[in-house]
């Protein structure tokens, strides 16, 4: 049976604060419980301390993820010297102190509380879904209790209990039985302390307390955000997952990484053959340290999803019905088309895309096929559309294309500037410890268009929101940088040491020019000058000032710029190479930072060095045998551009639906259908696919080994836990695919691929999956110098030598409003829904949310006769699309915004082609547009809708065909 | 020239019709083109006589009572505003015996004058503590304090001077003087009588505290159940802050004391002083795990000192008289006087302050003439609902701190409740657990399920089902609640249930109920 594989400690471990620190306040404190010597820091609790003697003090209220709180009274001692019982979770050590965890005494209370609660519990145990892990079946056990004197009014004898609640089913995922709630407070303290969204409570008092969402509503119309921090900690079966309840208990266990965000969670995915039974967060994951949320917890079920194609398929045409065939001929088809098209059109007629969902392995196996089986360099991903930008302005400003610090990190930050992110939404698990860190009184400055969570939200408040005007980013760095320079707000010191001089006197002159002032921007950005004076000011003189962003400054015409502004804000600052400070991108996909780092981008191989390097490119060539081209390849825009020329013909699209993700769709679209071979890999029939000649079908993140990288760095295990659906993991058909092309490949496991990366790439040549088991985690750089990884980046000096600073010139986006086009678009996700949709759709994450709207403000709504609800058309120079407005405060007036969940939606069919200058990564978060009131959806939407409607009967006609 | 004429208007008086009589008298006297300023004071606490009339004359203010509004035409028709004679006259009210052998020091002006006005206040001696204090030192102060003995009146009986030590000894940060006015005991009503007969004592004394301790803000919480006292409070630190005694640069200083009255939302655990906290900065009143004290880390987190109503009115009298006269009244480490509040069935009930030392017998049938039924004294409740039965055999104990918790007992906030030879101690026991199980928080279990389960073997026990070994299992319970129990709620409730176990057994073996 797999059940509870750790010594609960009951409380949290004791965190110094600086003062302790200052004070010499961190020696440890030496006691005796039971006669057994021990020594423990200062503060930490007599039950804790028991604990690392292995002396688990029986209790029901105290676990190790919460703050003490001393309501079960199960965990009462006795000290020498005191009088009465104090419980042992509440109470903390001192030094000398002698305890004793078990009298006679002690015992006789013990069984006297375990009799209580067992006289309010239905002693169902063996029907029950926490039977073998519940914790009050535990204790009742340990003080040896079966029953109670008192009665039990499921016995008909008079005695009150709590019989035959209702129960909430209202979640998709989990259910609350009243009857089997001990009334411990933990999940309503994990909501609080864990999740920070104070959607639970107690209601009622005394006997009569019950445990109620939001003002005793259902589960799902609370505010409760369903990460299930309550689930996880009910000590009973009155919060249970419902696959619990109906598969019934696991009888394994894996450990393996969270497969949407960023954030990259540890998770252990309990299993019952080939079965996931439930997903529960590891306690030990550094990233998360035990949460979790909506959808890393609960929605996996999109992997075993009828919709999963699950057989290859091929057809000549995309009108053509599809034709399910085997893996060799998939292969084979696709091998030889590519070979004839690159024998017609030239070797560069063809190249591939790498996924940030995929692994490290995969990512680097895709991009290997391209540079060494296709022979050029026409490879890239989808961080080509997300954090290019930072990858290229961190790598010039500090020598490195990833963020500085580690998750925790900002556990020590003291002002925390965020801009253009939105994390409870996008990085769930991280904003919880983000605040976290508010409440415990750190203080936030907010860059935004749109009113976040976080500028107001339960015991945090932004003591600055900065509400600029959508694509005026960089107007509002320069100008907050200005007020730092001028009032003399510098770490002159550290500047001097660590930056290069010529490109801080040219910045410092740059900057302090007058049409930098906040003053002189207030007309752009629209932020109040003194505002941004009083936000400068905030940051610049923070003990530790931590910067997080998120696309919000990437996808820009001057996504660069921006970043390089960030980093010169946090260079001037001295906010860099030390925990609690940093520049940190959130970065969106699972692995979009370790697709970067395998060298996805047309320029450069892994570990960021480029492809032009001869040196470099030497010892690839001598590892791959092949020789390698010297020139970068096309990136994502200009394999769309060349396609339209007739000169692109072929591309393999690992795990990325472009068609929907990509900006300007009817430009996209143009551009596959002019191919003539797209090969999709993935779990569904995608946008993509509707252009599709060759579909491999793709596995998910359950069915291969391998690794992701997060936003910080960290490298992480994926694990097989069934088989893949489709027959083969993903990179066992890129395999495949370079042995057909007559590139061969030879790899029996993915970390045989993870030995050549480390290889080849100096970040990495620390790193093996035998080290990742042993450490938990790695993160890169990992090597000599750094054998157990790098949490903290650009200590003592940057990873470039001399920081540089470069001048950051706010240039105007072209795109701007017009009397055509009067609103800005912006655009970002929420927290139930992930990215193009594709798995959080075939979950029930929809019950959530199920369709995108417009956010507009009153004003522009009701100038536009526009009521809540209503169907509008946005329409900008690109494209239109309908979708229902939402009439809110959360956005200023002249702007609308919307998320991008839903193909059928068609965000991208407004955006446009304009993008980065650096990077070419589009600007998705700012599309002049017109918005009115219509009835009808746009032609755009019909014309999709009909195609969908085609496409799944071609599909379908293959599927009855086989039937 | 017009005559003063008391009456109250203190919530006990107003229950018996004290309005109803200010009313006839003032439309009486009009119709009779008689000039009379009617005072509204407190109560004297002599509550059977309420509604006390007092007419002010040369030789003193004369008493009537109980005045109904019927007798109101008679008593004009006697000459009352005279002193003149008529049957409710019962001459010189600080003659009445019940009042005169009282020892008053925070009651010395409750039902003597205006509550609302800071003159009759001042005249009548109010300000000299806080005017004394602010010539002192914040330490001296306290040493002062700690000096005169003032223990705890809320029931706990902590050393004042020690807490205010404890919160004057944290650096300096925003500090809070709070009040714990809610007052929850049955049987217990000395808080309210102060607020509404004499609020700017209390208001003097939170004043002191706070200049001792470098507070600049306090709060009353007091219970929603005290409409009267929250009118009066309310009227008194407006009156307060008009007249410079509260607010910044008070009485001329340079300090600064901000006060105002938050008002509960009818929990009896929020007289517990963290329930208070908790309830104070908006949420629910559960009780906080202890340590941190209050002292240390109170109301926001920040150290605060709590205090009982009468507590903090003890405080000016001993800055004014300095801490050896206090000093000087009371008995063992019980040290000053105690309003000791007199209910049930008794004879004379009402508030009798006195200094420690007085016999449970002295309380019970001198000022109490015994029980209201004429039957005899079985058995006082001391301390509130939770307080310990004690049978008439041990009424010689002293009422002092040390002498009763000798006896197994508490003295809590003061109040007694009086029972005759009528009582069912079983049912008293039932009632007990009864109460707790209503007022529970419902934070710790020994609380939360045992008071229920408490009141269910108690019927069992009276109905006679399974009984010895039911009362076996009130005894364990009775253990579990006592020593498992979080905060006094659940850790009192055994006290009366075990006391009428061990001195009336044979209420709990009777064959018929």
């Amino acid at each position: 049976m797999y059940a509870i594989d750790y010594l609960d400690p009951g409380t949290p471990a004791v965190v110094p604060t600086d003062a302790d620190e200052a004070r010499g306040d961190t020696k440890p404190v030496a006691l005796e419980i039971d006669g057994v010597a021990v020594s423990v820091p200062a503060g930490t609790s007599i039950m804790r301390a028991a604990a690392t003697l292995g002396n688990q003090i029986p209790k029901l209220c105290a676990t190790g993820s919460l703050k003490a709180f001393g309501s079960c009274r199960l965990c009462l001692v006795e000290i020498e010297g005191r009088k009465g019982y104090p419980a042992s979770c509440t109470t903390t050590v001192t030094e000398g102190m002698k305890v004793r965890t078990q009298t006679d005494k002690l015992d006789q209370l013990r069984r006297g509380v375990i009799e209580l609660y067992v006289s309010d519990h239905p002693l169902d145990c063996d029907t029950c879904p926490a039977n073998g892990h519940c914790e009050l079946q535990d204790m009742a056990d340990v003080v040896g209790v079966t029953d109670s004197r008192y009665g039990n009014g499921r016995k008909g004898n008079g005695t009150k209990v709590h019989q035959g609640s209702a129960k909430d089913l209202s979640n998709p995922y989990f259910a609350f039985d009243p009857d089997l709630c001990i009334v411990c407070s933990r999940c309503v303290r994990a909501c609080d302390e864990t999740q920070g969204t104070f959607a639970l409570t107690i209601e009622g008092r005394g006997f009569d307390s019950r445990v109620a969402a939001s003002q005793s509503e259902s589960f799902v119309d609370s505010e409760c955000v369903s990460c299930g921090a309550c689930v996880e900690a009910c000590p009973t079966a009155a919060l249970s997952e419902k696959s619990l309840i109906n598969l019934g208990r696991p009888e394994r266990a894996a450990t393996t990484t969270c497969a949407y965000c960023g954030v990259g969670c540890s998770l252990k995915a309990e299993m019952q053959g080939e079965q996931v039974i439930r997903m529960v967060p590891n306690r030990a994951g550094g990233a998360n340290q035990g949460h979790a949320c909506v959808k890393g917890r609960f929605a996996y079920g999109y992997a075993t999803h009828q919709d999963r194609v699950t057989a290859p398929m091929i057809r000549a045409k995309i009108t053509d019905p599809w034709r399910e065939v085997s893996w060799d001929e998939a292969i084979d088809y696709a091998a030889s088309e590519f070979k004839r098209i690159q024998a017609k059109y030239g070797r560069d007629s063809v190249g591939g895309i790498t996924s940030s969902r995929c692994t490290n392995e995969e990512t680097f196996l895709v991009q290997k096929l391209v540079r060494a089986a296709f022979g050029n360099n026409n490879v890239d991903t989808c961080a080509r559309v997300c954090h290019s930008p930072t990858g290229y302005g961190l790598k010039n400003t500090l020598g490195e294309s990833a963020g500085t610090q580690e998750f925790s990190s900002v556990m020590k930050a003291d002002v925390i500037m965020l801009i253009g992110a939105n994390p409870t939404e996008g990085h769930p698990v991280f904003a919880s410890q983000m605040k976290r860190r508010l409440r415990q009184g750190a203080r936030l400055i907010v860059l935004d268009p749109r009113e976040i969570a976080l500028v107001r939200t339960p015991h945090i408040e932004a003591d600055y929101h900065l509400q600029l005007r959508p694509g005026t980013n960089v107007a509002l760095i320069n100008s907050i940088a200005h007020v730092v320079v001028t009032e003399g707000l510098v770490k002159q010191a550290y500047i001097d040491a660590r930056c290069e001089p010529e490109a801080w006197q040219k910045w410092r002159a740059f900057i302090t020019e007058p049409r930098n002032s906040p003053e002189a921007m207030e007309a752009i950005t629209g932020v109040p000058a003194s505002s941004v004076r009083s936000a400068a000011r905030l940051y610049a003189n923070a003990r530790n000032g931590a910067i997080y962003y998120g696309l919000g400054v990437t996808e820009h015409s001057q996504g660069t710029t921006m970043v390089m502004g960030i980093a010169n804000l946090a260079m001037a600052t001295g906010n860099l190479g030390r925990e609690g400070v940093g520049v940190n991108p959130l970065r969106g996909q699972n692995n979009v930072q370790g697709s970067c780092d395998m060298g996805s981008f047309p320029h450069e191989f892994s570990g960021y060095r480029h492809v032009s390097d001869g040196a470099v490119r030497a010892t690839f060539e001598s590892a791959w045998g092949v020789r390698l081209e010297p020139e970068p390849g096309l990136r994502i825009p200009n394999m769309f551009e060349a396609a339209l020329d007739g000169s692109f013909k072929a591309l393999y699209v690992q795990g990325e639906d472009m068609a929907q993700s990509d900006p300007n769709t009817q430009h996209v679209q143009a551009a596959f259908s002019a191919m003539e071979c797209v090969v999709v890999q993935d779990l569904f029939l995608n946008e993509t696919a509707k252009y599709a000649h060759v579909f491999f079908p793709g596995s998910s993140f359950l069915e291969k080994d391998g690794t992701f990288t997060n936003a910080e760095r960290r490298i992480s295990r994926v694990r097989k836990v069934m088989e893949p659906l489709g027959g083969l993991a993903d990179w066992e058909a890129t395999v495949r695919f370079a042995n057909a092309l007559g590139y061969p490949m030879h790899y029996d496991h993915p970390s045989q691929i993870m030995d050549e990366i480390a290889a080849l790439t100096p970040t990495f040549t620390g790193v093996s999956y035998e080290k990742i088991d042993r450490l938990g985690s790695i993160q890169w750089p990992c090597n000599a110098a750094a054998p157990e990884g790098t949490p903290t980046m650009h200590v003592g000096e940057f990873v470039r030598g001399k920081g540089k600073f470069f001048v950051t010139d706010y240039v105007p986006t072209q795109e701007r409003s017009t009397s055509r086009f009067p609103l800005l678009l912006t655009t970002g996700r929420i927290l139930t829904q992930y990215n193009v949709g594709a798995q959080t759709r075939r979950t029930q994450n929809v019950v959530w949310h199920d369709e995108d709207r417009l956010e507009i403000h009153p004003h522009d709504a009701d100038v536009r006769g526009i009521a809540d609800g209503d169907w509008v058309g946005i329409a900008s120079r690109a494209g239109e699309t309908v979708l229902r407005a939402s009439v809110t405060e959360r956005i200023q007036p002249g702007v609308v915004y919307t998320t991008f969940h839903f193909p059928e939606s068609g965000a991208n069919v407004v955006t446009t082609d304009n993008s980065d200058w650096a990077t070419n990564c589009p600007e998705y978060k700012v599309t002049a547009v017109q918005v009115v009131k219509v009835s009808q959806p746009s032609q755009w939407q019909q014309r999709h809708r009909e195609q969908t409607l085609e496409q799944n009967s071609l599909y379908g006609r293959t599927k009855a065909n086989h039937a | 020239m017009s005559v003063k004429v008391y009456i109250p208007r203190d919530a006990t008086a107003l229950a018996v019709g004290a309005e109803a009589v200010a009313r006839a008298i003032a439309s009486a006297a009009q119709a009779r083109g008689t000039d009379v300023e009617i005072v509204r004071n407190g109560s004297r606490g002599l509550f059977w006589l309420e509604p006390l009339v007092e007419i002010e004359t040369s030789e003193g203010r004369h008493a009537y009572g109980p005045v109904t509004a019927r007798e109101v035409p008679g008593l004009f028709e006697a000459g009352f505003l005279a002193a003149g004679k008529h049957p409710l006259y019962l001459g010189l009210t600080e003659e009445i015996p019940e009042l005169r052998s009282q020892q008053r020091l925070s009651f010395a002006r409750v039902g003597v004058i205006d509550p609302v006005s800071v003159s009759d206040y001042v005249a009548h001696g109010g300000y000299a503590g806080l005017r004394r204090a602010l010539t002192m030192s914040p330490s001296e102060i306290v040493a002062a304090v700690t000096e005169s003995g003032l223990r705890g009146r809320g029931g706990a009986a902590f050393p004042t001077g020690i807490k205010w030590k404890t919160v004057l000894d944290q650096p300096p940060q925003q500090k809070y003087v709070t009040c714990n006015a809610d007052e929850g005991d049955s049987g217990t009503f000395a808080d309210r009588m102060l607020m509404e007969g004499d609020p700017l004592l209390l208001i003097e004394g939170m004043t002191i505290a706070g200049v001792a301790v470098g507070a600049t803000q306090g709060y009353i919480y007091l219970r929603v159940e005290y409409p009267h006292a929250l009118r009066v409070l309310n009227e008194a630190i407006a009156a307060t802050y008009a007249a410079g005694y509260l607010g910044r640069n008070l009485m001329g200083s340079d300090r600064q004391f901000d006060l105002e009255v938050r008002v509960g939302a009818g929990a009896y655990i929020c007289g517990e002083e963290t329930s208070m906290l908790e309830s104070l900065e908006g949420r629910r009143g559960d009780v906080r795990v202890r340590p941190p004290l209050p002292a240390i880390k109170g109301l926001f987190g920040q150290p605060t000192i709590v205090n009982n109503v009468i507590s903090l009115a003890s405080v000016p009298v001993i800055l004014d008289k300095g801490a050896e006269f206090y000093k000087n009244f009371g008995t063992g480490k019980s040290r000053g006087t105690v309003p000791l509040q007199l209910a049930g069935n008794v004879k004379r009930g009402g508030l009798y302050e006195r200094a420690f030392g007085l016999t449970l017998r002295e309380l019970v049938y001198d000022y109490g003439g015994g029980t209201a039924s004429g039957r005899p004294v079985r058995a006082v409740q001391v301390g509130g609902p939770l307080g310990a039965y004690i049978p008439e055999s041990q009424f010689d104990t002293p009422i002092d701190y040390e002498a009763l918790s000798g006896i197994g007992a508490l003295l809590g906030h003061g109040g007694v409740v009086v029972f005759d030879d009528t009582v069912d101690m079983a049912g008293m026991a039932r009632y007990a657990m009864e109460f707790c199980a209503k007022e529970s928080c419902g934070k710790c279990t020994p609380c939360r399920i045992g008071s229920t389960r408490g009141v269910e073997l108690m019927d069992r026990v009276i109905a006679n089902v399974d009984r010895e070994r039911n009362l076996q299992l009130v005894e364990e319970l009775c253990e579990t609640m006592l020593h498992g129990s979080l905060c006094g709620l659940g850790g009192m409730t055994p006290f009366p249930v075990q006391s009428a176990l061990k001195y009336f057994p044979e209420d709990f073996r009777k064959t018929t109920m």
